[in-house]
């Protein structure tokens, strides 16, 4: 399947602000389940900073925009070859030893509760099957509600409160695998459409597990499924700041402000 | 009890050859003469006003440490010997750095745990997959060195992250000369004040891929609440570049700059010393308001080279030390000619159980502390001291390690009743860049309360200037 992507990201500041510095994980990674046909990002007035491959195989892009700037807008519009590879990571080039995803993050220490959900689920089966039961204990154990939980929500958070979004899934995915002793990843990316079939209308996320033999599986919580030919994938990290398609910062005192939007579609073969 | 220790002046009655020419060289002092210099010398360093705390100690920073004018004394032959030991060292802590950012095959090989590696807090992510220029992270290296006896030397540490007190070096050399020109007028000394040259001079080696003509260094402060930044300005002063806090840097298209009053300048190298939790908010804490944004994507895409590398720390914490010998074999293929301190793991069970029976006799440290804080030194505790510590130890003991109690060298130090040996170490910077260097000389600490075995200035200890023979 052929899918394009147009993913616009607009910044307003109320203030014009002196500089901004940014940090794109914005292109497809290489693996042999996607392959980008044409890909462009676009920043507003930007200059391009250095590029280069990291250790987890994500391409990073800087760009800068000399102020004062008001407003920046980042345009990713692009088309990618997917293919079904039942959420598992093959051939992509990365250098980080596995192991180093077994630390927790603020977003992903396990509670109490986060290792008691780990403890029901699955124990005593191979580490593929366990992490399909980790996953999908994840999946009943926060409902999906959108305005739920913010961009700071901890896994922990999320599953007191029982409800959340795809990033708090992925969170508390990731929790509950390193308590069962399985290095896990959030990975940023995006979807075409939803397990019922509607249009995804945001940037998505979902958890890699490293399964031994098998290398990274992804897994995504929210829509109950292995990432397939509707999943795009842009880059990973140890939680969702670490793995964010875009990262930022202003030098100057105006607030900031920010309009994404996101459309998907199946391009026609 | 001077007996039960080496003592690096005098054996059996007898005067060590380096230290002949200070031999009658106190009897032949005045008390008028001696508390004459040693205000003179207070006055000298108050002058310049170096009186920070070495090593990150915390504390007053305006404390002065204690300087004993006694100098330091190595033979020529004694300190090549340690040369080699420390550039060897030098080196393997680099490989090693470059291997476990890279492929690890290290610990692919089984020769180091890899939960020591990359769960390790001072594993960065962030610099897996890149090679800095010349395969180099720590590019001044300082390895912490105990004697206890004449040719038995031990490595206590080793700091490849910025290891701070080579101003002491400096300054302690400069002051001796300058109270004390017969002295060096009648002993052929190695000089030391080539340091700050040499740095540089390592530091522009290690310019990065994109950098096509004489690379502009610059010394990154935290500011001068510091501890250090007394050592930090006197350096940049040495070396003829400028000092600058992350606020005068900026990142610009594929490029870090310096704010200048003649418009931006591209700086090439940073010689930091601030930690990496601190140099690029928009890669790690995004609190820091030290550091500069997008420094991390710049380095990484070969626009400035950072000294020391991020993600250095890795190779030099308490229990990553155990493997240094490990990694001296497994890069270099050679036997390590400085010996680490015997070192228990407490998170090993069996360890643990050994530490425990033997605490009374034992060192035992935070594998995280520094300074001296956090430690219990068995033979100098109480039983209430020590009983309360192994609670402590108990309770996490993947938080510890333990030592035997060295035997830790003396060397005549002034005290108020006249000379007494006073148990001392040693520290010396080890340069790495196109060529792996040691000025001949380093930092001695010694411990200046009778009978301590602790140098740490927060715990009573001072400086030496510290000889080494010319052949």
């Amino acid at each position: 399947m052929i899918l394009t992507v147009n993913h616009v990201s607009r910044y307003r500041y109320d203030l014009p602000v002196r500089s901004v510095v940014q940090s794109h994980r914005l292109t497809p990674s290489r693996h042999e389940g996607q392959r980008s046909l044409d890909w462009q990002v676009r920043v507003s007035d930007g200059l391009s900073g250095g590029a280069y491959r990291d250790g987890a195989g994500d391409w990073v892009q800087a760009y800068s925009v000399p102020g004062p700037v008001s407003e920046i807008s980042v345009e990713v519009v692009g088309r990618v070859e997917v293919t079904d590879m039942s959420g598992v990571l093959r051939g992509h080039r990365e250098t980080i030893a596995p192991e180093a995803y077994l630390r927790a993050t603020n977003a992903t220490r396990a509670d109490v509760a986060l290792a008691d959900l780990a403890a029901s689920a699955g124990q005593g089966t191979d580490p593929l099957n366990r992490a399909h039961s980790l996953s999908a204990a994840v999946a009943d154990a926060i409902a999906y509600r959108p305005g739920a939980t913010h961009a700071h929500t901890t896994a922990a958070e999320a599953l007191e409160l029982g409800e959340g979004v795809c990033q708090d899934h992925a969170h508390a995915l990731i929790a509950v695998a390193r308590v069962a002793g399985m290095a896990a990843r959030y990975v940023s990316g995006y979807l075409f459409s939803d397990a019922a079939g509607d249009p995804h209308e945001a940037a998505h996320a979902w958890a890699e597990v490293y399964v031994t033999g098998l290398g990274w599986v992804g897994f995504d919580p929210a829509n109950r499924c292995c990432p397939d030919d509707r999943y795009i994938r842009l880059g990973s990290g140890f939680d969702a700041r670490d793995a964010a398609p875009i990262r930022g910062i202003a030098r100057g005192a105006g607030n900031e402000s920010l309009d994404v939007t996101v459309a998907i579609g199946a391009a026609q073969q | 009890m001077t007996d039960a220790f080496f003592n690096e002046m005098f054996q059996s009655g007898r005067v060590r050859p380096p230290y002949a020419q200070l031999e009658g060289w106190t009897e032949r002092m005045p008390a008028s003469l001696r508390s004459l210099k040693q205000a003179e010398a207070e006055a000298l360093f108050r002058r310049i006003g170096i009186t920070f705390a070495v090593y990150g100690e915390g504390g007053d920073p305006d404390r002065l440490i204690p300087f004993d004018m006694f100098p330091r004394v190595f033979a020529h032959d004694e300190w090549r010997k340690l040369e080699r030991g420390i550039k060897q060292r030098a080196r393997a802590l680099n490989a090693f750095l470059v291997d476990v950012y890279g492929r690890g095959e290290i610990v692919r090989a089984g020769r180091i745990p890899s939960r020591l590696v990359y769960l390790n807090e001072a594993y960065e992510k962030a610099a897996a997959g890149f090679v800095p220029p010349r395969g180099v992270y720590s590019h001044v290296v300082g390895i912490d060195l105990v004697r206890t006896g004449p040719d038995e030397f031990f490595v206590l540490e080793d700091n490849c992250r910025t290891p701070s007190g080579v101003s002491y070096m400096l300054e302690n050399r400069e002051i001796m000369m300058r109270m004390f020109p017969d002295l060096f007028r009648g002993n052929r000394i190695e000089p030391v004040d080539r340091y700050p040259q040499a740095l540089r001079r390592t530091l522009a080696s290690v310019a990065p891929q994109k950098c096509d003509r004489d690379p502009t260094i610059v010394i990154l402060t935290p500011g001068h609440f510091n501890s250090a930044y007394y050592e930090h300005s006197f350096l940049a002063d040495l070396m003829g570049v400028e000092l600058v806090e992350g606020q005068d840097l900026f990142v610009e298209g594929e490029f870090v700059w310096m704010r200048t009053t003649r418009g931006p300048k591209r700086v090439d190298v940073i010689y930091r010393r601030l930690d990496d939790a601190f140099i690029d908010p928009l890669c790690f804490r995004p609190d820091s308001l030290l550091g500069v944004p997008g420094l991390m994507d710049v380095y990484r895409s070969g626009g400035v080279s950072i000294a020391s590398a991020p993600g250095a720390g890795v190779a030099d914490d308490k229990a990553i030390y155990c493997y240094v010998p490990e990694m001296i074999r497994f890069y270099l293929g050679e036997e390590p000619i400085l010996k680490n301190v015997p070192t228990w793991q407490c998170a090993n069970p069996d360890d643990l159980g050994h530490v425990l029976d033997n605490i009374a006799d034992l060192v035992v440290k935070e594998v995280h502390g520094s300074g001296g804080y956090g430690m219990l030194v068995g033979p100098k505790s109480t039983k209430a001291q020590i009983a309360a510590f192994a609670d402590k130890l108990r309770a996490n003991p993947g938080n510890y390690i333990a030592q035997p109690t060295l035997a830790l060298s003396t060397c005549p130090s002034f005290v108020d009743e006249g000379i007494a040996p006073r148990h001392v170490d040693l520290r010396p910077y080890c340069l790495v860049g196109e060529r792996v260097e040691l000025v001949p000389g380093g930092l001695t600490r010694v411990a200046l309360t009778e009978g301590s075995l602790v140098v740490n200035s927060s715990q009573g200890g001072g400086v030496k200037d510290t000889w080494v023979l010319a052949e």
